[in-house]
């Protein structure tokens, strides 16, 4: 056996050779933070280290669990996560079953081009184009409420348009993008189907109600679960940037307060403890949508 | 007799409806997409005009299709301030020097990976997959960072997270379906290497995929801040979307500060730069992106083979 592997060892290191750079990084900056979730375990102190600071069991947790912030962070990062699948899931999917019907070659490429065109932009300067349209001074909307004898409400100091900020600034920017997907599949049923459907006097919405939405409904699937799994996951980036003092109670995430008690407040263990929870709750909602999903349709990702 | 005329006259006023609703339906898809055009379009052209307009015609609505008058100030003030030429070369330092990183360590390992013989593949596979669901967590890598000597390095932007599993698995994917493996025994018998044959075969017949995962790491690299904003204290350091940061959402005024009048025209100005700013850095992108269009389609598309 050991005869074996020393032979594999010797006849492949070349192979091992090129997975080398990239195992050495995940080893270093990914698993060696795995161990360094110990400190949610202990009072760190960054001038005892890692070794001998105190350890303290489950008090960063109960410490968590107890707080105020508990329940305010965990309500809106579920409001603004469920309230952007159940936006942002179907829409990509209706937008590529219209875009799979149009019959214009050039005008369909021309519109494909456009819309994904959003989705490059960095989230720093969307946020950046979010502030300053919503300015209820100068901004764009505003001037064209006024158009029309109007008063633009200020939004961005309203703790309720937040997740509606969010959600829809996300609609804009990504879902031409995410109908690329769907798009790929439909372009992979075959042409007779629809020929067949046209001999049989069928409708542009029959087609799409009898052919198009069953054959994307694996795809459909597939992506739902990951999104479903990674609830407790949406990015830091942009509810961090879009936050101020009037919105905070409705855009304080789980990520963003994790940030505030690590690299703010400096408390290191607290702040583990935390993104730890958020961690296993990731992972345990997302197997437990998988089983779901297997169970229900046959399609899973593992 | 009677019941075959009355049955073909049914068809013909059923596929008479038929082609009507196809028709308005086909009508109101386009009309759809045209208002969908256009609420993409004008915000992004909104912002192109301001930045070449009167900042006060801007503030009180009179600025909507073309700019009334060319006023550059935004730009003049802009390029005045010596932080936005250092910010901006660093971010092109950044993305070209890190996509190279990225490239050498995720094709490589996605070559590997799409070899069936290699031993312990299937555990090698666990390795790589773990870290896309669980990580250490903000603190516990800042530490890490920290010990390696990382902090306000300029390597903690390219070469810490440089892999990226699904890169790999798009590279191992493309591998997969387009390296004949007769190709592979055939270079075995004439005595090559792995390594060989990876740099003289696998790589210059994979430019398809090493173009879709370059670009995606090069955008990824030019609209990065978070590992800026954790890692570099050092303003010599920080990339141009970190700059834009203290632009666009502190709004600091980086012009400095003044009362009275001056004020009035300072924010102003620092209105002016703003829309400025979101055109200078989004522009190598947005100029790029059509040209570049197929290849980020493929991207999605290889890795929704095997997602």
């Amino acid at each position: 056996m050991k005869e074996k592997a020393l032979k594999n060892i010797k006849k492949y290191y070349q192979l091992y050779l090129l997975l080398l750079p990239s195992a050495v990084l995940l080893f270093c900056f990914a698993y060696l933070p795995m161990a360094g979730i110990v400190i949610a375990f202990q009072n760190y102190s960054p001038a005892l280290g890692i070794f001998k600071s105190p350890f303290v069991g489950m008090k960063n947790f109960i410490q968590f669990f107890k707080s105020y912030q508990f329940t305010v962070t965990i309500k809106n990062t579920l409001v603004i996560s469920l309230y952007s699948i159940l936006v942002g899931f179907p829409l990509p999917i209706l937008l590529a079953l219209m875009c799979n019907q149009m019959k214009t070659k050039l005008f369909k490429k021309v519109f494909q081009v456009i819309t994904y065109l959003p989705h490059f932009i960095s989230t720093m300067v969307m946020c950046g184009l979010i502030l300053i349209f919503l300015s209820p001074s100068s901004g764009l909307f505003a001037n064209l409420f006024r158009l029309f004898g109007q008063e633009f409400p200020n939004l961005m100091s309203s703790a309720s348009g937040f997740k509606h900020i969010y959600v829809w600034s996300d609609i804009w920017q990504h879902l031409g993008w995410d109908s690329i997907i769907y798009l790929a599949a439909l372009a992979g049923i075959d042409p007779t189907y629809y020929e067949a459907a046209t001999v049989d006097g069928a409708s542009t919405l029959q087609k799409i109600k009898y052919i198009d939405i069953p054959m994307i409904l694996p795809t459909a699937m597939v992506l739902l679960i990951m999104r479903a799994g990674s609830i407790l996951g949406i990015g830091f980036e942009k509810v961090f940037l879009l936050q101020n003092v009037q919105n905070i109670m409705s855009s304080e995430i789980i990520s963003t307060y994790v940030y505030k008690m690590g690299m703010q407040s400096m408390q290191y263990s607290l702040s583990t403890a935390i993104g730890l929870f958020n961690t296993v709750v990731n992972v345990i909602v997302l197997l437990l949508v998988n089983l779901l999903a297997k169970k229900l349709t046959d399609s899973s990702l593992f | 007799m009677e019941l075959v005329v009355r049955s073909v006259e049914e068809t013909e006023v059923k596929k008479k409806r038929v082609f009507t609703q196809d028709k308005l339906v086909n009508i109101l898809f386009h009309l759809i997409a045209v208002i969908m055009i256009i609420a993409v379009i004008y915000p992004l052209w909104f912002v192109i005009i301001a930045s070449f307009s009167n900042p006060a015609d801007v503030a009180n609505g009179k600025v909507w299709l073309w700019p009334n008058v060319i006023d550059v100030r935004g730009y003049q003030k802009l390029f005045e301030q010596s932080q936005i030429w250092k910010s901006y070369w660093n971010t092109i330092v950044y993305t070209f020097t890190g996509t190279f990183v990225a490239l050498f360590v995720n094709i490589t390992a996605g070559y590997a990976m799409s070899r069936k013989d290699l031993p312990g593949r299937k555990w090698i596979n666990v390795f790589y997959l773990i870290p896309m669901f669980v990580g250490g967590g903000l603190i516990p890598t800042y530490l890490i960072v920290k010990q390696f000597g990382l902090l306000d390095n300029f390597l903690v932007m390219i070469v810490p997270f440089a892999v990226s599993t699904y890169n790999i698995i798009v590279a191992r994917t493309f591998f997969q379906n387009s390296l004949p493996e007769s190709l592979w025994e055939a270079a075995q018998i004439d005595g090559c290497s792995t390594l060989r044959y990876f740099v003289q075969f696998a790589v210059p017949l994979s430019k398809a995929v090493i173009a879709v995962v370059g670009l995606w790491t090069a955008v990824g690299l030019w609209n990065s801040w978070f590992n800026a904003l954790i890692y570099l204290q050092n303003e010599d350091l920080i990339p141009l979307q970190l700059l834009l940061r203290r632009i666009l959402i502190a709004n600091e005024s980086l012009l400095g500060a003044a009362t009275g009048t001056m004020a009035q025209e300072l924010r102003q100005l620092s209105d002016m730069m703003k829309y400025a700013s979101i055109v200078v850095s989004t522009l190598p992108i947005m100029a790029l992106y059509p040209f570049l269009q197929k290849y980020f389609n493929q991207g999605v598309m290889i890795g929704a083979v095997k997602g």
